[in-house]
């Protein structure tokens, strides 16, 4: 069942730091863009369709199949990896299902009221559902079958947030045009504090990674985050500018030492913990001339020379010998990133830093500026400097950080994928049959494999880093 | 005096009209008469007034006329001169003349003064015309600039008006504005207004729904519902609780001790930095101590010691307990005490570099006072040194290179003159071994004719022994028939000739091999032998053809003595001249002949 290739076309000189054996899986069916590995990583649920299958990560055999009600729209395995939920917005239905009880099931309708958004509490036994039009937010226990409504969510940008420890959520709400919010303990739903922010139009709110420090930011029109306490205390206020369109993306670092602020001016503003001031500014100009860094350009060529190895598979995958090969190259500075100029007249423009990802050991941040989508950009975080740039030959869909190492994975909605370390950086070439185009990608929690993403299907990448550990 | 003036007085009583005509008259003809023709004029009264006193005065009343002039005269202010009492009959003709004078320079002062009067006359009204003009044309320029004036008030009152109707446009733009202001505030309060009044209709509206949803489920439970199984148990394992007082307290209490562990953490970490940098700190001022009690020990006595003796005793016991303050080193006196102790030590510090810097600057001014030009003065001698060094080094090189280009050339030179030499031996020999080869060319081409010579004489020989054979014979003949018959001689003159240039030919042949040396000392060119040779070899032919008839018989040089003595000589002799006729014309066949060689060869 497992199909395991070799990926050829990995870079020599960062074999060391990027593994230079990366196997594949065979590729599965998935609609949605619906596949999870469970919390605890052993196994992986993907939708088809109306179906969920749960396989075993370790063998990628099926080891459960529930048919849901209608199109899953919504997926999400509880903390626990023990339940599976499956949100069918369109009817306003969620399904519950038990890994360990086959048979156990768990229906919950929200009937005529609709359903906009189901989610997991984090303690794995409450179920919240967001109606239509920011109505209410249901919470449904599992244990008790109880109910409790949460009036007045606000419908924004991330209206939403538990704390990493699973105890508290804060919700932004809306009250007499006025924007609060609420803190709850997650245990019982107790209201733990409730206070007005200084905001004119609440965008969103996080957390900090250790629990104690929520930001709040306003919407695009003004430039301001606010960050409280966890009772309710306003700590500090940031705004770098005004009169222009402001906070696009806001990112905690997973240490909570800094709170990255990307905005509409192609600036990303790190914020320190203890005083809530600027530390430092990273720009994103479209002439990279800073001489630390170092910029891959992926060059596209046609295959003209195809090892054997890889033409053994070529010959059983036709599409392969079709589809161009690229790699990364190091370009010399100074290198021009190509610029797409936003249409002003536009209501959310295609400006400013939209993506930002700190790696897990808080070393490295990843941006992406909207109007360079080929670029994504990443930032030492001791050096407080650029560290690398990997410029694309098309727009960047999705990246993400291996939640283990300082590895960064990126895909670009063709056949490849993309990875980054400090030591170097690799594009493989997916072997799948047909046209798999990586949309998205997962990681697995320890960072030994890569799911990917197609349109309708996904595959499995193993990174072989045994001998590294070893 | 009197008197006169009282006949005066008298005859105006009686002609007071005449004078006053004539006066009228004068006045009038002198009106008339032009002002520029004075003489004229002056003429033309003298020649009126005798005309008049023709008719003035008669015989009859000359003595009227007279008292009348002498009237008229006094009253002009003249002295009549003459007295009528006494000469009635006969005037005193001195009087009469010098009153005539008189008159007359009068009338020419007059004359005079009216002639200035006109030209002032004249004068004023030209004047009169001027100002007339310029008043004009003053004028003219009043009523343009009247114009103007009226032209520039139109203007201005124009201007006046725009600015007016600018100006209200201004505020009625400014108050377009401040009404538009006016309107978008109005708008964004109306809209901030609506929009809250929509959101709290939205809230309501939600609040409907909601209550109508519940009150919905309430009639039909099926509605939102959940469907369980069987319910499943908390992933801590643990009973879920009522909600009291008590877990409220409970919550709270969690959370301030979440916010607690947080500060408590950073705290730590804070403390852990803090302590770090206080071990700088106190590094730093170890550092600094050290520093300057090394400085202190060295330059004792100096001037700046009474800055530190106040502080020398604080300082000593400071330095002495760092353990002392480890120990308290959180308390906020130390940290004090640590901080104001650095901070003397920094100023310390920081005065005693200021003081060795403005001693260094001190000594380099005390090195620079003797005279201020000294660095400078160093540093010319440096620079001239230097440059000097730069030029001996330059002179050096260029020696060196001279040497050097002179070895080269020296090589070069040796070998251009042993090349030189070298060419010119070459060249020497290359001459010489064309030389040889023209020589030699020679000799071949002598040898050639040495040869032809040889056989020329081998046949010369013959012919002479045929010739002398023939001579034997003709003489035979001659001493036979001893009969003048001269005919027959002169016939066989040619076959002579002939035999005489075969042997004038053999008589050159052993100067021949002379004649090329001589070519040669005259032209160093080599000369192509046979063709070259013939003219040197006709001028020695000449010479030859000279010597031949000294060799047979002597005679004068000049031709027609020749020919005369030819024929004084005897008939023996004859055939002589003719042979030497003969030669004469084949020298100059061969001069003709070989002139354009020689040409040609030069």
């Amino acid at each position: 069942m497992l199909l395991r290739l070799n990926a050829d076309s990995v870079l020599s000189h960062c074999r060391n730091s990027c593994d230079c054996k990366m196997n594949f899986s065979e590729v599965f069916k998935q609609s949605n863009h619906l596949c999870k590995v469970s919390p605890d990583g052993k196994y992986l649920a993907t939708c088809v369709q109306y179906r969920l299958v749960v396989r075993d990560l370790g063998t990628l055999q099926i080891l459960q199949l529930y048919t849901c009600l209608d199109q899953v729209s919504h997926m999400e395995w509880s903390s626990d990896s023990l339940f599976i939920l499956c949100a069918m917005y369109k009817r306003g239905l969620v399904q519950v299902w038990s890994l360990e009880q086959p048979d156990w099931h768990c229906k919950i309708d929200e009937g005529s009221i609709g359903l906009v958004s189901s989610r997991w509490s984090p303690d794995g036994r409450h179920i919240l559902n967001t109606t239509e039009f920011h109505l209410r937010i249901t919470v449904w226990s599992l244990c008790t079958k109880a109910v409790s409504y949460i009036k007045y969510p606000k419908a924004c940008q991330k209206g939403i947030d538990f704390s990493t420890d699973g105890c508290y959520m804060a919700l932004a709400e809306r009250r007499d045009c006025k924007d609060y919010v609420s803190i709850f303990v997650c245990d019982d739903w107790h209201l733990l504090r409730h206070f007005e922010t200084e905001t004119q139009d609440l965008a969103g709110l996080e957390w900090s990674p250790n629990g104690c420090v929520l930001a709040v930011w306003d919407s695009c029109l003004e430039y301001k985050v606010l960050l409280y306490s966890l009772d309710g205390r306003l700590l500090s206020t940031y705004s770098a500018y005004e009169w222009s369109l402001g906070v696009k993306s806001v990112s905690w670092s997973p240490s909570s030492q800094f709170l990255a602020i990307g905005s509409y001016d192609e600036k990303v503003r790190i914020l320190n913990h203890i005083t809530w001031k600027k530390i430092v500014q990273f720009e994103h100009p479209a002439t990279i001339d800073n001489m630390k860094a170092i910029v891959y350009k992926e060059v596209e060529r046609r295959p003209a020379v195809v090892s054997d190895e890889m033409s053994l598979h070529n010959i059983t995958m036709g599409s392969t010998l079709l589809s161009t090969q690229s790699k990364y190259e190091i370009c010399p500075l100074p290198v021009q990133i190509p610029v797409v100029k936003p249409e002003p007249d536009r209501a959310n423009p295609k400006i400013g830093v939209s993506v930002l990802a700190f790696s897990s050991d808080s070393r490295y941040l990843a941006t992406k500026n909207d109007n360079m989508a080929t670029a994504v950009w990443v930032w030492d975080m001791q050096k407080m400097s650029l560290e690398a740039v990997l410029e694309h030959t098309s727009a960047v869909r999705c990246v993400m950080w291996d939640p283990r190492r300082p590895r960064l994975a990126l895909c670009t909605g063709n056949s490849k994928l993309y990875l980054w370390s400090p030591g170097g950086c690799v594009s493989v070439q997916v072997p799948a049959e047909g046209s798999f185009q990586v949309q998205s990608l997962n990681w697995h929690c320890s960072g030994d494999s890569v799911i990917l993403l197609g349109k309708d299907q996904l595959c499995l990448c193993y990174m072989d880093t045994d001998h590294e550990e070893k | 005096m009197k008197f006169s003036t009282q006949v005066a007085d008298g005859c105006t009583a009686t002609m007071p009209e005449s004078s006053q005509a004539k006066d009228a008259r004068c006045c009038s003809v002198e009106c008339r008469t032009p002002p520029l023709s004075h003489f004229s004029q002056s003429s033309l009264p003298l020649h009126r007034n005798s005309h008049r006193l023709s008719t003035f005065c008669t015989e009859h009343n000359l003595q009227e006329c007279l008292s009348h002039i002498s009237q008229e005269v006094s009253l002009l202010g003249l002295s009549p001169g003459w007295t009528e009492s006494v000469s009635s009959s006969q005037l005193d003709v001195v009087a009469v003349l010098n009153c005539m004078y008189d008159l007359i320079q009068l009338h020419h002062r007059s004359l005079r003064t009216l002639e200035n009067m006109e030209m002032e006359q004249l004068k004023l009204s030209s004047n009169v015309d001027y100002l007339k003009i310029n008043n004009t044309h003053l004028k003219e320029e009043v009523e343009v600039s009247k114009r103007q004036n009226t032209g520039l008030l139109e203007r201005e009152r124009q201007l006046h008006l725009k600015l007016k109707s600018l100006q209200n446009c201004l505020k009625n733009e400014k108050e377009e504005v401040q009404k538009l202001q006016n309107i978008i505030s109005s708008r964004a309060c109306q809209f901030n207004h609506e929009m809250k009044r929509r959101e709290r209709e939205f809230t309501k509206l939600k609040e409907r729904l909601n209550q109508l949803l519940a009150d919905k489920k309430d009639r039909k439970p099926g509605d939102t519902s959940i469907d369980v199984l069987n319910n499943i148990g908390r992933a801590d394992g643990k009973r879920s609780l009522w909600k009291t007082e008590k877990t409220e307290a409970k919550h709270e209490g969690e959370m301030y001790r979440t916010l607690l562990s947080d500060y408590d953490m950073r705290q730590r970490e804070l403390v852990l930095e803090n302590a770090e940098l206080r071990k700088v700190m106190q590094q730093m001022k170890k550092e600094m101590v050290s520093i300057l009690k090394s400085r202190k020990l060295i330059p004792k006595g100096e001037n700046y010691e009474h800055n530190d003796t106040q502080a020398a005793s604080d300082e000593d016991d400071e330095v002495f307990d760092p353990s002392k303050e480890s120990v308290e080193l959180f308390c906020i006196d130390a940290r004090e005490k640590l901080t104001n102790s650095i901070r003397l030590q920094w100023r310390r510090l920081k005065s005693h570099v200021e003081r060795l810097d403005s001693q260094v600057s001190l000594t380099r001014m005390s090195e620079s006072n003797i005279d201020d030009a000294v660095p400078r003065e160093n540093h010319e001698e440096e620079m001239d040194r230097l440059k000097m060094e730069i030029q001996r080094c330059k002179d050096f090189i260029q020696k060196q290179q001279q040497l050097l280009q002179k070895q080269l050339s020296c090589a070069c030179n040796e070998d251009p003159v042993s090349l030189q030499n070298d060419g010119y031996m070459l060249q020497e020999k290359k001459r010489l071994g064309e030389e040889w080869k023209s020589l030699e060319e020679q000799r071949k081409s002598f040898e050639r004719e040495r040869r032809n010579f040889t056989e020329a004489a081998i046949r010369l020989s013959h012919e002479r022994k045929i010739f002398e054979e023939d001579r034997g014979t003709w003489l035979k003949q001659q001493f036979l028939s001893m009969s003048p018959f001269g005919n027959s001689k002169q016939l066989h003159a040619p076959k002579s000739s002939s035999a005489l240039l075969i042997a004038e030919t053999e008589v050159r042949a052993p100067m021949a091999p002379e004649t090329p040396s001589e070519c040669r000392s005259d032209s160093a060119s080599p000369i192509p032998g046979s063709v070259s040779l013939t003219p040197s070899s006709a001028g020695d032919l000449e010479c030859q053809l000279c010597l031949i008839p000294e060799n047979g018989v002597t005679y004068c040089s000049s031709k027609h003595g020749k020919s005369e003595h030819f024929e004084e000589l005897s008939p023996l002799c004859e055939s002589i001249s003719l042979r030497d006729k003969q030669w004469r014309e084949s020298e100059d066949l061969s001069s003709h002949s070989l002139t354009p060689e020689k040409s040609s060869s030069i």
